[in-house]
């Protein structure tokens, strides 16, 4: 297959803002990036910190009054930033599927569940009802769930949360979409539930060769599936890189922070790390300087660039900021910590 | 489905009987009897007591209450004390006349209410929504027998553009005749009943309409590429519209309690009137039977409330 | 070996379900189906399940809000499922809750200062001044900065509201605090900072805590003694390097093996691993469950570890060990 056609989605300096009393703020600040075939593309930051928004500014489902995007979100040389809703519309459901978080409340409750996957079928192709229904079944099938035919009269509270969760998928991937965006597809789910689910996503990504973008807030479901990894703090992203250099090599002092606080199944700490401070509101955000900088008041200014850029510090690693170089955490000594950075 | 429609059925059983019971109990309540005001001042008391034992009036109650179900159930709901004709075919005249008026009514009331509780759901903070709820707050803030009034007045005597008593003129003839002379006449008290029965609806459907616009089942339709247009059809709009099912029962009572008021104001020959008839002569056989045809109305109207439930929320139906 | 605190023997509570065309009694939901487990003083139990397995009503059963149908909670040599012990032992003083979602937990037209004080006011008798200093003082200990007396539920983040609810749940000095689900609605790094506090409130005054959680990680990091609970009963309970790294039966394997692991390295074994088990778990229900699906009684396989599984099981068991 061809370089050129790898690429699904190329997201650059992409700004969203949001209007809070008359006045615009930006969630997500100059966002950029890429989403390739055959990848699983997690964004991953606490909530808050944009990774929602960029998926609405992608699907283009957003209040378009309150909400100004700019930028250019480009899939196959299309600009879906700024598209006009009739093509969007051509577009979402087909090209690009999602999967939301709560999958009770993703199904409408006065539609059987079968109708509302043929719904996408009958937007998108040319069969008609028994090809729809036949497909329905076949998607049913796909998903992992039992008794199709029976499935597809059912209402969703009928339905346990993990075959609800089936439902949302089978309707994500009814039309073979190039990009399924999972926006936090397992929160509501239990940890078995959990499993199995990303396990059906993985699943569908090999055989569909579609790039996914997984926008979650669990460490741990990130290193279990994801390829690429972006790490967002207060609307932007701090850090940038695949996944084993994510979990294994961090630099950005926010990532390691997040990592840290993890209660880790093999250490009896009497203390979990604790982030100082509160993620500040969209309307108080510091829009100059380090928004990371208040939370590690002990690093000195001196050791944060004045406007922030992120650098390619290793090849395809990307980190936000200077300050990474000479972050130690507070109860560690300075010199210890810059021996070890060093020493790599 | 029918399952749930039979069970309702049967739980209408007790709250007839316990409809019966208190419609019975206020009947023996209600200050004088049958005679009172009657019978010749004249009369020998002993005649008045001889007569009163004759129509079982010493009866124990529960042999009068016993008495009293077995006649209805032979359609007897006993003989107009002033107008001596029996009530049931007293009332069934009237009946038909106010069942003509109230199926107007509830047509007009939706057809008003539902496309501005969507404008006004749909456009929740413009100018249309803005001059919707100014509507609503007027006519919920105004008595209803102020507006018909003030209709009456205007459309009736100043304008002269409607009847202002009777159901049908006596002038009409042929059966086109009759039929639009009898429309004719309920138009007015239709149209005016049905702007002050809108208000409920309208902010039911509202609420209901930007309550479900955010919902995330609507983005998920969205996220497919379903139109815009159709997502509100299909997915808002059915969704908005339970609450007004759940209303219906309610736009019955409300209607029939608001029949007593417009006939007597319109002069209209149904049963609102006939009641106002009744209490204001003391008709008490008149009066008890209207009380318990209202109550199994209101009964009836609740029971297609739930049933319409059933019918569009399957989270509703007995498995 | 330290004082128990609180004992449940038999715990029972089951919802009539009703069904069919008379709405009669069909069945009984199991949500709690015969439990015992034992807490003692100072100490953290962790109980572990999923949505459904009645952790969440074995803990309200508890703190006395849910109607108990069989069986016994012993506290203090009392069973306190009777109300008339419950009021003689100033139980619910003794006894707090602690809830996942603070924002519905807390009154909003109430300031923080009326919401900690209130189970103060129930109890105790004091002046004005005392009680503010009270309060300041449960508020200092949760890290929570003296002017949020004066401010109401909706000024404050999930994580500080959360603080607040342990605040207000430590006010009576209790000697056991049921913490259903505290962190679950919480971010990661503020979810540490409740952990934290809930771990140094216990230090300081030697409250025990049962809590109730879905995330094993964090139960890891709390508890001592673990209970994993699954269809109303007990599959297992031992302690946390029984359970941890000397799983038996096949449900407590399983939720251990779909944790998602901060391990990139070993994702791949890790997946196949979770695999197998989820096809052993499959296959082997009636080794594990009852002809009726339900879980076997508690049998001992170590002074500490006790497995739900059928009598002829165990014997294997201490073999292999």
């Amino acid at each position: 297959m061809e370089k050129q056609s790898d690429l699904l989605l190329d997201i650059q300096h992409l700004h969203t803002a949001y209007r809070l009393q008359g006045k615009f703020y930006d969630a997500a600040d100059d966002i950029n990036l890429t989403l390739k075939r055959n990848e699983i593309l997690a964004i991953v930051g606490e909530s808050g910190c944009g990774k929602s928004t960029i998926a609405s500014s992608i699907i283009g489902l957003y209040d378009h009054k309150n909400t100004r995007v700019t930028g250019d979100i480009l899939y196959n040389e299309l600009n879906l930033v700024g598209l006009n809703e009739q093509l969007f519309n051509k577009i979402r459901g087909d090209k690009i599927g999602i999967i939301f978080q709560d999958p009770l409340a993703s199904l409408n409750p006065l539609m059987r569940v079968g109708d509302q996957v043929a719904e996408t079928l009958y937007y998108h192709t040319d069969m008609d009802q028994k090809a729809r229904h036949a497909r329905v079944i076949e998607l049913f099938n796909q998903v992992g769930m039992p008794k199709p035919e029976e499935m597809y009269t059912m209402y969703p509270h009928e339905l346990s949360g993990g075959l609800r969760q089936r439902v949302v998928i089978a309707m994500a991937i009814a039309c073979k979409p190039e990009i399924i965006i999972a926006d936090e597809p397992t929160t509501a789910l239990d940890v078995t539930i959990q499993a199995q689910i990303l396990d059906l996503l993985e699943d569908i990504q090999k055989q569909s060769e579609s790039g996914i973008i997984l926008i979650t807030h669990d460490l741990g479901v990130v290193a279990e599936t994801a390829d690429e990894v972006a790490v967002m703090y207060a609307g932007q992203i701090v850090e940038k890189s695949d996944v084993k250099t994510i979990f294994e090599h961090p630099l950005h002092p926010y990532t390691r922070s997040l990592l840290n606080s993890i209660p880790q199944s093999d250490d009896d700490r009497a203390d979990l790390h604790v982030i100082h401070g509160t993620v500040p509101s969209l309307k108080n955000m510091p829009r100059t300087g380090d928004r990371f900088a208040s939370r590690i008041p002990w690093i000195p200014a001196s050791a944060h660039e004045k406007n922030p850029q992120v650098h390619e510090v290793e090849p395809g690693h990307w980190v936000r900021c200077t300050c990474w170089k000479t972050f130690h955490f507070e109860d560690e000594d300075a010199k210890d910590q810059e021996k070890t950075v060093s020493g790599e | 489905m029918w399952k749930t429609v039979l069970r309702r059925l049967l739980i209408m059983i007790p709250q007839l009987i316990v409809l019966s019971i208190i419609v019975f109990a206020l009947a023996k309540m209600m200050p004088g009897d049958p005679f009172t005001g009657l019978v010749n001042p004249n009369t020998d008391p002993k005649e008045i007591i001889r007569l009163k034992r004759e129509a079982g009036l010493y009866d124990p109650l529960w042999v009068q209450y016993g008495r009293w179900v077995n006649n209805l159930f032979h359609g007897n709901l006993g003989t107009s004390y002033i107008q001596k004709v029996p009530v049931a075919s007293l009332i069934a005249d009237r009946a038909v006349n106010t069942f003509w008026l109230s199926l107007l009514t509830v047509i007009l009331t939706y057809l008003i209410a539902v496309p501005m509780g969507i404008a006004a759901g749909r456009y929740e903070g413009k100018w249309k929504d803005i001059v919707i709820s100014a509507f609503n707050y007027i006519t919920f803030a105004i008595p209803g027998f102020v507006i018909y009034i003030l209709g009456l007045w205007l459309f009736g005597y100043v304008l002269g553009w409607f009847p202002i008593s009777g159901s049908v003129s006596g002038s009409a003839s042929g059966f086109w005749g009759v039929l639009g002379s009898r429309i004719y006449h309920m138009i007015l008290p239709a149209v005016l009943v049905a702007i002050i029965s809108t208000t409920g609806i309208v902010q039911y459907l509202k609420i209901g309409i930007s309550d479900n616009k955010v919902e995330d089942y609507v983005k998920t339709a969205r996220s497919k590429g379903v139109p815009e247009k159709v997502v509100f059809n299909k997915h808002i709009l059915r969704n908005s519209l339970l609450p007004i099912a759940a209303f219906f029962g309610n736009t019955i009572t409300g209607l029939l309690s608001g029949s007593v008021i417009i006939e007597t104001i319109f002069s209209y020959p149904g049963m609102g009137q006939l009641f106002m008839n009744s209490v204001q002569q003391r008709d008490y056989t008149t009066l008890t039977a209207l009380i318990l045809i209202y109550g199994i109305l209101t009964l009836i109207g609740n029971l297609l409330s739930d049933i319409i439930m059933s019918i569009v929320d399957p989270r509703i139906r007995i498995q | 070996m330290s004082k128990e605190i609180i004992q449940i023997r038999d715990l029972k509570v089951h919802y009539p379900v009703r069904s069919g065309f008379w709405n009669r009694i069909t069945d009984y939901v199991r949500a709690v189906d015969g439990i015992n487990l034992t807490i003692n003083e100072g100490e953290t139990y962790g109980l572990i399940g999923e949505s459904g397995s009645g952790k969440s009503t074995t803990g309200k059963a508890i703190v006395g809000v849910e109607k108990v149908t069989a069986g016994s909670i012993i506290y203090k040599g009392k069973d306190i499922t009777k109300a008339s012990n419950r009021r003689r032992l100033n139980y619910n003083k003794d006894v707090q809750m602690i809830f996942q979602d603070s924002m519905s937990s807390l009154n909003p037209r109430k300031r923080i200062e009326d919401i900690i004080a209130e189970p103060i006011r129930n109890f105790e008798n004091l002046t004005t001044d005392q009680e503010r200093d009270r309060v300041q003082e449960l508020l200092d200990i949760v890290g929570m900065p003296g002017d949020a007396i004066y401010k109401f539920p909706h000024e404050f983040s999930g994580g500080q509201r959360q603080r607040i609810g342990v605040a207000r749940a430590v006010a009576t000095n209790p000697k056991l605090i049921v913490a259903d689900e505290p962190t679950s609605a919480l971010d990661l790094s503020v979810q540490a900072q409740v952990l934290n506090f809930m771990k140094h409130i216990q230090q300081q005054y030697d409250i025990a805590y049962l809590f109730i959680s879905h995330d094993l990680g964090v139960i890891r990091h709390m508890s001592e003694n673990i209970a994993i609970m699954n269809r109303g009963r007990l599959v297992e309970v031992g302690t946390k390097q029984d359970i941890y790294n000397n799983p038996v039966h096949i449900y407590t394997k399983r939720l251990l093996a779909a944790i998602p692991r901060v391990d990139v390295e070993h994702r791949e074994e890790h997946k196949k691993h979770r695999l197998a088990v989820e096809a052993e778990y499959q296959n082997d229900q009636k080794k594990w469950y009852d002809k009726d699906g339900r879980v076997f009684p508690l049998q001992k396989v170590s002074p500490t570890h006790y497995v739900a599984e059928p009598a002829s099981e165990v014997a294997n068991l201490k073999e292999s060990n």
